[in-house]
């Protein structure tokens, strides 16, 4: 599409008019940031994300230090989001948590989406697998999956916590299992893809030359799939943000040592009456990244459907 | 349609079977020991426990205890409570009526709200209020439950003193001034979850009228000289509302599961706190017995919302 524009461009445009054909993902990209909402949503996102990485480098408050003299003091110069009630800085917290709940979200995701998509393409792609699988899907969906989430990780974490260490251990098994639990709509999208595409002409034509059934998955039919799943996981990092912010926020989550935002919210709950910035600021971060990545996502879908275009 | 019915019927027993083997199986698997609690009791003697776990039943290998347990609750006998020794389906029946109070409630408010504002949205598309809503259902869907709950507790019961912190299951509606406390209670969680459902809704409903205003159909409506009311409550909004319809069923599910956080929140009594405590204590048969529930829910809307669809959309012939 890309290059047919700018060919009719070419054709009645003067010299300088020579800009090279834009690729499908430049041109993505052009509509994207014609997208203000998006646009905004990816500065607010960066701005989140970078604040979490180098932020606790340049804000050298220590982070653990227990001083009751300072407890539960609202916000200030000093400590811009204010004190926890042992006194700690909560902004310092705030930001280290950030890591924690945004690495949670994306490393989730990248499970969830990895599994989707080898389900849904293997289902897509081989019809004698598509029934089984499908069925395993079906199930899947039917699970219910914040009570499923919350008894899991009450039975399993000391067991895990014992072999991987408490605070590597959590990590793991949380992310596992919000991976593992929300593969399904990908595979479901992706079936969808490989159904319809596989008997296309394109692929029709590979294995016309022999091509292996690796090679027309990988190579042919897989790229074509790559923009609904790309839109599908970044809308479930900020989903998966969400989700151990809730199992945080019930006390299922990380240990009082790791302060994921959902956990600061958690501890917060019992001193809302006297020290309601507790509850406020990483509160906010969740509501902010998750905003933005909604619409990071909505901006994506816009830009990658061809149809949407003019 | 009839055999449609019955061949989805057949497909959800089964599945409803997997899925309490499956959690049956990860509470039976699970490292934590549900005498637990008795194991950290000096006064009960080796053989005394022993003798409470053959009574228990926990002496079988789990998959015949989950066959028995299965058998048992059919008949709707989830056993007793390790925790409180009242029978589980007491428990649970006791609380359900405030988890439906809040949560049901919530739910309509939610599908009240959200039906004439996306039906606006969309009429009035790109204009000032379009917009309005269009963002305000967005942060409505981004800023969790539990968030919004504290930050309701912090301006209504901390600073302004005008509604109660906590829900007091205790209080009995009698005359107007319990009706009034009842009503007062209330009020935060069901708007709480009410808007967040509502927030979700009006984007379905505001998607569905988009799809449907610019076909044919409405055009000939207007044509034959409808007028506007007519023709986009009696034609495009009849239309869009079959997949909106099903998807408020298969919502249900969903919205049990974020009873459980908001009955954090206010400490409401009902069963998503039950769910939470006794999973904190390892009280098993009320754990297995609620999470059935909620699998049982799943299964159950998600059937209703085929049939739903079936029965309202004659376009799609199903064999």
């Amino acid at each position: 599409m890309a290059t047919t524009t700018s060919q009719v461009r070419i054709g009645v445009a003067t010299q300088e008019y020579k800009r090279p054909p834009r690729s499908l993902w430049a041109d993505a990209w052009f509509t994207f940031t014609r997208d203000k909402l998006a646009m905004a949503g990816l500065a607010m996102l960066a701005l989140l994300v970078l604040a979490t990485l180098i932020g606790p480098f340049f804000y050298e408050r220590p982070v653990g230090v227990i001083d009751f003299e300072k407890a539960l003091l609202g916000p200030s110069l000093e400590h811009p989001f204010g004190t926890d009630d042992l006194g700690r800085d909560l902004l310092g917290r705030s930001l280290w948590g950030g890591r924690v709940s945004i690495a949670v979200g994306i490393i989730a995701v990248l499970i969830a989406i990895s599994l989707g998509t080898a389900i849904g393409a293997v289902a897509g792609y081989f019809r004698k697998a598509d029934n089984p699988l499908m069925r395993v899907t079906d199930i899947f969906l039917s699970l219910p999956i914040l009570p499923l989430l919350l008894v899991i990780i009450f039975l399993f974490r000391e067991e895990v916590a014992r072999r991987f260490g408490p605070d590597v251990g959590i990590f793991i098994m949380i992310v596992a299992v919000i991976g593992v639990l929300n593969w399904m709509p990908v595979a479901r999208l992706v079936r969808a893809s490989f159904l319809s595409l596989k008997n296309k002409e394109f692929v029709e034509a590979a294995r016309a030359v022999g091509s292996t059934d690796r090679r027309i998955i990988f190579s042919h039919i897989l790229p074509n799939v790559l923009s609904p799943v790309l839109v599908a996981a970044t809308i479930g990092v900020g989903g998966a943000i969400l989700t151990e912010s809730t199992l945080s926020f019930l006390g299922l989550g990380f240990p009082p040592d790791v302060p994921t935002w959902g956990r600061l919210l958690y501890d917060a709950q019992n001193f809302i009456d006297i020290a309601p910035h507790w509850a406020i600021f990483p509160g906010l971060c969740i509501f902010l990244i998750v905003l933005s990545i909604n619409y990071i996502g909505d901006g994506l879908r816009d830009a990658l459907d061809p149809r949407r275009k003019i | 349609m009839g055999r449609y019915v019955t061949r989805r019927l057949l497909i959800a027993i089964p599945t409803l079977l997997v899925i309490s083997f499956i959690m049956y199986a990860i509470l039976a698997i699970s490292p934590i020991d549900p005498l637990s609690q008795f194991g950290n009791d000096p006064r009960v003697p080796p053989a005394a426990r022993e003798n409470i776990r053959i009574a228990l039943g926990l002496d079988q290998p789990w998959p015949i205890r989950y066959v028995k347990w299965l058998l048992a609750a059919l008949r709707g006998d989830f056993g007793v409570s390790f925790m409180s020794h009242s029978s589980v389906s007491t428990l649970i029946w006791q609380r359900l009526p405030n988890t439906l109070a809040v949560v049901g409630v919530a739910y309509i408010v939610g599908i009240v709200v959200a039906l004439p504002i996306g039906l606006i949205s969309a009429v009035r598309r790109n204009t000032l209020t379009d917009h309005a809503v269009s963002t305000l259902a967005y942060v409505g869907f981004s800023v969790p439950t539990f968030f919004t709950g504290l930050i309701l507790i912090i301006i209504f019961s901390v600073k302004l003193h005008w509604l109660p912190f906590l829900y007091d299951s205790n209080l009995k509606v009698t005359d107007l001034s319990s009706l009034l406390s009842q009503f007062r209670q209330s009020i935060m969680p069901i708007v709480v979850l009410g808007l967040f459902d509502a927030a979700v809704l009006t984007r379905y409903v505001r998607a569905e009228m988009l799809e449907h205003l610019p076909m044919d159909y409405v055009r000939t409506a207007r044509a034959k000289g409808l007028a506007e009311r007519a023709v986009v409550i009696r034609h495009a909004l009849r239309n869009s509302l079959i997949p909106v319809v099903t998807l408020i069923a298969l919502g249900v599910p969903t919205v049990f599961g974020g009873a459980i956080v908001t009955e954090q929140i206010f400490h409401v009594p009902g069963i998503g706190e039950l769910l939470v405590r006794s999973i904190g204590d390892g009280d098993t048969p009320v754990v297995a017995a609620i999470v059935l529930i909620f699998a049982a829910l799943v299964v159950l809307f998600n059937l209703l919302a085929d049939v739903l669809y079936a029965v309202l959309d004659p376009r799609i012939k199903y064999t």
